[in-house]
């Protein structure tokens, strides 16, 4: 019987069982940054342990930096500190660190798959729960905890539970208009955000084969908001292509040889899944959540269910809870409620496609009075693209700020907040109470392009009457 | 690192209700501008006890009933989000060591295990009734019973699950995995070298 590429990888990875049944994991790549490394390094000095692997491990800052100031000494002390610990950190154990003055710092997300280091048959470890991200590539890639971290340094390994693996067919067109976020906010909804647990989610079906690198990245990254650590789509030609000739992909006769390697991984064609999941790609529409979770998501000519909408006492709960902290009315529909930030970036929605897409549409367009509109680029490579491209003036035509590479106003470790209970239209990936830096803030995520919409009409539409393309684009 | 064997959890609860208790919930990611752990406990929860000025909501977790509470009753998907270890090393610098869940989120249930926190899981009903106890008399014990899968509280008892191999670790005490990861080099070494990827 035929594997999946998580058994393979997972196989080619393993390096024995522990005494608790769990399996110690050789991590190929780790990618470190300033928020969850720190306190591991330390744990590593307490005990006169080395950096095992420093040609595998990669650094970059992204939580802490601001997008709106870009000399140091940072205004926050805090961090500050954190950014020259790093530095730190990676120089006394020689690990690669794309600082701000590289040209290649950003998302730690985005920074791996640009520099080529996210491959295919991988393992990729980061102390970030979006590291799903980079199953993107065929590789698996999860999020770990500190001591993890500290693992990972002073083994190259962790220990960890198999995952089963349910794959998620999703086949058809996409209806104009409907984008990868789309898409993962849908499955997310359908599944729930604990139907992933214990799972790695297989994303395939003839969508996800005609998606871009960028788009396969968006769902992936998304894969822990329905409680799957891992998130994967097998390697194909559309990959190999993206990572040809970028600065850590494989050259000349090693590239051959990477490609026929990277291709065996694939799960074989008479593999079976724990689970199999089949969507119509034509019945998804531009998705928007209303509550506190990411799984609380309507699509935009829906309304926001009404509490006894729910069927259970727990779940009348959580919708109550939810109504209540984004001051909604159950029954009332999704579009029509008035914003005051509209945020497009993240490692979910960062990256240039992302920005060239919104860029077509915003033209001619301004940004709402009393709307504050960010866009922030996910690394500085993406930004300078952009800015050669013209996207920037784009942008600030149109009324919005154009901002320095960071994780921003993502989860507001950094200036970009929210305030007071201002109402946020994000094309992030978390909307929990609080998340964007305000106690009291609320957060509606949704894809670039609605965020735009948003932003121009200064309340939660359809993007596709917005901007007309419905027609512009068949 | 061996630490000593967790074989059973007995202390005071407080019940914080809710499912999908996420991880800026617990420590809201402003309170991670930090490059150590120390101090993170006073954070714990911040938003769910104080307000943004720093008043005090009406919650159990500012309730003096429950001040001495040492194990943490919550709802379905405890812990979900983000990857940080901030969250259980905020709830352990709090004063807390167990969590019983309806279920957990399994990057926050790893990182949990291997701190020593322990985190079962409880059906629906039997946690009503828990939260119900605690709220009759707070000043009962509750126990985690790791070895035969049992909560008590009082001199009645319900059961719960833990993940075999979480059970393992902390009856042995292997809970912080790096010592047996460090045993483990010369086997590292070679599936290494079996992959180009990983060659300097």
């Amino acid at each position: 019987m035929g594997k999946s590429l998580f058994e393979k990888v997972w196989n080619a990875h393993a390096v024995r069982q522990l005494v608790n049944g769990q399996t110690q994991l050789l991590i190929g790549t780790h990618l470190i940054h300033e928020v969850t490394s720190p306190q591991a390094f330390g744990m590593l000095r307490d005990r006169d342990l080395k950096v095992q692997y420093p040609h595998r491990t990669f650094a970059t800052v992204d939580h802490i930096v601001p997008t709106n100031e870009s000399v140091e000494p940072y205004s926050d002390p805090l961090a500050q500190g954190m950014i020259e610990e790093l530095r730190k950190n990676c120089a006394d154990n020689n690990v690669t660190f794309f600082d701000t003055n590289t040209g290649k710092q950003g998302v730690v997300h985005i920074v791996g798959p640009e520099q080529g280091i996210t491959q295919p048959g991988t393992t990729i470890a980061c102390g970030d729960s979006h590291t799903a991200t980079h199953g993107a590539f065929g590789a698996i890639a999860f999020g770990i905890g500190t001591s993890q971290v500290r693992d990972v340094l002073a083994t190259q390994t962790i220990a960890l539970n198999e995952l089963k693996v349910r794959r998620i067919n999703v086949n058809g067109t996409l209806p104009p208009g409907v984008y990868a976020k789309d898409v993962v906010l849908h499955i997310i909804r359908l599944l729930g955000t604990q139907g992933g647990t214990g799972y790695a989610y297989e994303y395939a079906g003839t969508t996800f084969d005609k998606f871009t690198m960028e788009e396969r990245m968006t769902v992936c990254n998304m894969s822990i908001e329905g409680g799957a650590r891992v998130g994967y789509v097998n390697p194909d030609e559309t990959t190999f292509e993206y990572l040809n000739g970028r600065p850590y992909s494989p050259k000349g006769a090693a590239w051959d040889a990477a490609v026929e390697q990277w291709k065996s991984f694939a799960s074989d064609a008479d593999c079976t899944f724990d689970d199999e999941v089949d969507i119509d790609a034509s019945q998804i529409q531009p998705t928007v959540t209303w509550g506190i979770t990411p799984g609380q998501g309507v699509g935009i000519e829906e309304s926001i269910p009404a509490i006894s909408d729910a069927p259970t006492q727990s779940e009348r709960d959580s919708v109550a809870e939810a109504l209540e902290y984004m001051q909604f009315e159950g029954g009332s529909p999704i579009k029509g409620k008035k914003i005051d930030v509209a945020f497009i970036g993240s490692c979910t929605n960062g990256r240039l496609s992302d920005f060239q897409e919104v860029a077509k549409y915003v033209k001619g367009h301004k940004v709402a009075e009393g709307v504050q509109a960010i866009i922030v680029p996910g690394s500085q490579v993406v930004a300078k693209i952009a800015e050669d491209l013209g996207l920037d003036k784009i942008f600030i035509e149109a009324g919005f700020e154009w901002r320095a590479a960071g994780c921003s106003m993502c989860l507001a470790m950094n200036p970009d907040k929210l305030v007071g209970d201002q109402l946020c239209a994000s094309s992030s990936n978390r909307n929990f109470k609080g998340r964007q830096g305000s106690p009291t803030g609320r957060t509606m995520l949704m894809s670039p392009i609605m965020v735009a919409a948003a932003a121009v009409t200064g309340e939660v539409s359809d993007a596709r009457d917005v901007f007309g393309f419905a027609s512009a684009e068949v | 690192m061996s630490s000593t064997p967790i074989k059973k959890v007995t202390g005071k609860g407080v019940f914080v209700p809710g499912d999908d208790i996420d991880t800026d919930r617990i420590i809201p990611a402003r309170f991670m501008k930090c490059i150590t752990f120390d101090g993170l406990g006073e954070y714990l929860f911040r938003d769910v006890r104080k307000t943004e000025s720093g008043e005090e909501k009406k919650h159990n977790l500012n309730d003096p009933r429950f001040a001495e509470a040492s194990i943490l009753v919550s709802g379905n998907n405890f812990g979900c989000g983000s990857s940080r270890e901030h969250a259980p090393q905020s709830i352990l610098r709090a004063g807390y060591n167990a969590v019983i869940a309806g279920s957990f989120a399994e990057i926050f249930f790893g990182n949990s295990t291997n701190l020593g926190v322990v985190c079962v899981i409880a059906s629906d009903t039997d946690r009503k009734i828990i939260s119900s106890e605690i709220e009759k008399q707070p000043e009962m014990d509750i126990t985690i019973d790791v070895e035969n899968h049992k909560i008590w509280y009082g001199d009645q008892s319900v059961p719960c699950e833990i993940k075999p191999g979480a059970r393992d670790s902390l009856l042995s005490g292997n809970y912080d995995p790096l010592d047996e990861l460090l045993v483990g080099a010369g086997g590292v070494s070679k599936t290494a070298g079996a992959l180009p990827y990983m060659q300097a």
